[in-house]
């Protein structure tokens, strides 16, 4: 096994005296993925900001393919990629002037630039778009535009910070494809979310941050686990049925929740095939069913689970802030 | 993918090209061409340094031009105006860095090129060149504006062209104000507002205008001492616009040129230090 790519060793960033990143290390092996999971005002950029050379750390240190952030600075910068959480392409220059700009502050030659520079806006279906300013483009293409300035110099380290916040779910589906694409490729991935969904699709381990500090960490799987299991969820026609659907499910599952005003029974379940035994259990009786489903922890549960506060909750700092 | 001879083959089997270390200049230039793209996208921006001042050219040529007797006519008063105008067009180059700046941070592009292999400086002088550039062309459109009002260039070749050079290192030294400016303001309307409310009162309380002489004291001591006024006071012996200094104007209207020399390079040696260390806080935190 070669030396991971990314490393990050006790980083803490502190802003007066908020103390934005508190002692987060994790490392991250070559042409893997690890999603960096938590909610807002969790420190997610403001760790991508010292891995990346753009914020210095209050303490500790971070490696890029090796070189260290603080005092390789620039050989950090050329060897990897940055895609910041606000879409930092040019709105006043075309999709290709963009991809040339940054080409060339790296110091590619202009031929090179031209031709990969054509590769990448094809492969993110850009090629229309290219020479209308991205002034013209949706959400969606100025993320995938953004994402393909940001391969211009191909580098073995992508940083990503929240790269599908704020996308339609059909773009988010198309981006997610793209970036499998990279990995496939050899490309060492580390991409924040807000989203388990996100980090499940695309992580091959997950880090989980709460108030900068790293709260969970393992694979989607492991983390899914330690918080809860999927649960079923029931709904009958009838408020009258409710009481039986109740006495009957009990009799097949350890737990059962019910919900007397949404007409709702809730019980842990395995998966797919607790729900379709389940569903056959009704099926035989004359209780009439609105919706019968899965519903697999969210990011909440998993938040709730693992901090006992919501991941909506404001945390302390934001708290601070605001007053 | 490409099989350019500038492509290496990485461990993982993906053909990764050569990153050439490239020079400031290089850096800087590439950055500059994208400001001046801008420029070329929304003509519009040129409008302070086009539009505007010839709108002042025209307004004070003819409107307050007529009470206004410079050598005793209207005419002379036209051909003293231009080094003015000139003078407050220079000291807004200031605004147009500042005001690029604060966007570019804005919006995370000055992060995208701090991300890149790149000298750090290339954003600053980038930003510096193009706003110089802008700023020239309105140098260059008040002069034909000029020409058409009836100002003439009476001095030797030599003096014009030295006249001209302290009009662009004023800029220089504008371009440190801008920066510092540019890095403190979290908004472009928060920028617009600050110089709007400053730069006009210090371009318009100097000698841009109106003479200093018929002044109330106590403006005319803050306008004689203005650095705005070397400067113009500095383009106008130099281009043969120039009245004769009263025996009284404070001491820097007596050596306008060597006055303007001091102003910028003592504008710089303060301001640069401070508008690179705002710069850093700004975008390092
Ligand atoms: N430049 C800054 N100055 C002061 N506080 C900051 C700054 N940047 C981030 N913070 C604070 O640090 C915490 C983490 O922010 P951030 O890293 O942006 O979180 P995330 O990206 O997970 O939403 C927040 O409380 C935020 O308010
Ligand atoms: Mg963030």
């Amino acid at each position: 096994m070669t030396s991971p790519a990314i490393e990050a060793e006790h980083l803490v960033k502190k802003f007066g005296d908020t103390t934005a990143v508190d002692d987060v290390s994790f490392s991250v092996p070559e042409g893997s993925v690890l999603g960096l999971l938590g909610p807002n005002g969790a420190g997610k950029t403001t760790t991508v900001r010292m891995m990346t050379t753009l914020a210095k750390p209050t303490s500790g240190t971070a490696r890029v393919a090796g070189h260290d952030v603080l005092r390789e600075p620039d050989a950090v910068r050329r060897s990897m990629g940055l895609t910041g959480q606000a879409a930092t392409v040019d709105e006043l220059l075309t999709g290709r002037e963009n991809l040339r700009l940054i080409g060339s502050l790296y110091g590619l030659s202009g031929s090179y630039v031209k031709s990969a520079g054509a590769d990448l806006l094809e492969r993110f279906s850009l090629t229309e778009a290219a020479d209308r300013t991205v002034k013209t483009y949706s959400g969606g293409m100025r993320r995938r535009l953004d994402l393909a300035v940001s391969l211009i110099a191909t580098p073995p380290v992508l940083f990503l910070d929240e790269p599908t916040t704020g996308l339609d779910p059909r773009s988010r589906v198309e981006l997610w494809e793209v970036l499998r694409g990279l990995v496939k490729d050899g490309t060492t991935l580390l991409l924040t979310t807000q989203y388990l969904e996100e980090a499940d699709q695309l992580a091959d381990r997950i880090v989980v941050i709460d108030r900068g500090q790293i709260i969970a960490e393992g694979t989607p799987l492991e983390l899914k686990d330690r918080s809860g299991k999927a649960s079923l969820v029931l709904t009958v026609s009838r408020a009258e049925d409710l009481q039986t659907a109740a006495d009957m499910l009990r009799q097949r599952v350890s737990e059962v929740h019910v919900d007397e005003a949404a007409r709702q029974l809730t019980a842990p379940a395995e998966g797919l095939r607790d729900m379709t035994r389940i569903a056959a259990v009704f099926e035989d009786s004359s209780i009439e069913l609105d919706d019968l489903g899965l519903k697999r922890p969210s990011l909440d549960d998993v938040f709730l689970h693992l901090t006992g506060h919501r991941a909506e909750e404001p945390t302390e700092t934001e708290q601070e802030q605001a007053s | 993918m490409t099989t350019d001879t500038t492509t290496r083959q990485s461990a993982s089997g993906i053909a990764r090209p050569e990153i050439k270390p490239t020079g400031l200049l290089r850096q800087s230039l590439a950055i500059t061409r994208r400001n001046l793209i801008h420029i070329k996208r929304m003509p519009e921006m040129l409008m302070d340094v086009t539009i505007q001042p010839v709108m002042f050219v025209l307004l004070f040529a003819y409107v307050f031009g007529g009470s206004i007797a410079v050598k005793g006519s209207p005419a002379g008063y036209r051909e003293w105006l231009m080094g003015g105008i000139m003078g407050q067009t220079i000291a807004f180059a200031s605004f147009i860095v500042a005001v690029g700046l604060t966007a570019d941070i804005d919006k995370g592009i000055v992060d995208r090129m701090r991300s890149l292999p790149i000298n750090p400086s290339a954003v600053l002088v980038g930003r510096s060149i193009s706003s110089l550039l802008h700023s020239s062309i309105g140098i260059l459109v008040m002069s034909v504006t000029g020409l058409f009002v009836g100002w003439r260039i009476r001095g030797s070749f030599a003096e014009a062209v030295l006249a001209y050079a302290l009009l662009l290192l004023w800029g220089f030294a504008m371009i440190w104000i801008g920066i510092l400016v540019g890095s403190a303001m979290r908004s472009v309307e928060a920028v617009n507002g600050l110089m709007f409310t400053t730069m006009f009162p210090i371009t318009f309380l100097a000698n841009t205008f109106a003479p200093t002489d018929n002044m109330p004291h106590f403006l005319r001591v803050i306008a004689e001492w203005n650095p705005i006024s070397s400067l113009v006071q500095a383009v106008r012996q130099l281009w043969g616009n120039d009245l004769p200094v009263p025996a009284d104007a404070a001491l820097p209207l007596h050596h306008p040129i060597i006055t303007t020399l001091i102003w910028t390079v003592g504008l710089t040696l303060v301001m640069a230090p401070l508008a690179i260390r705002a710069f850093a806080k700004r975008t390092e935190g």
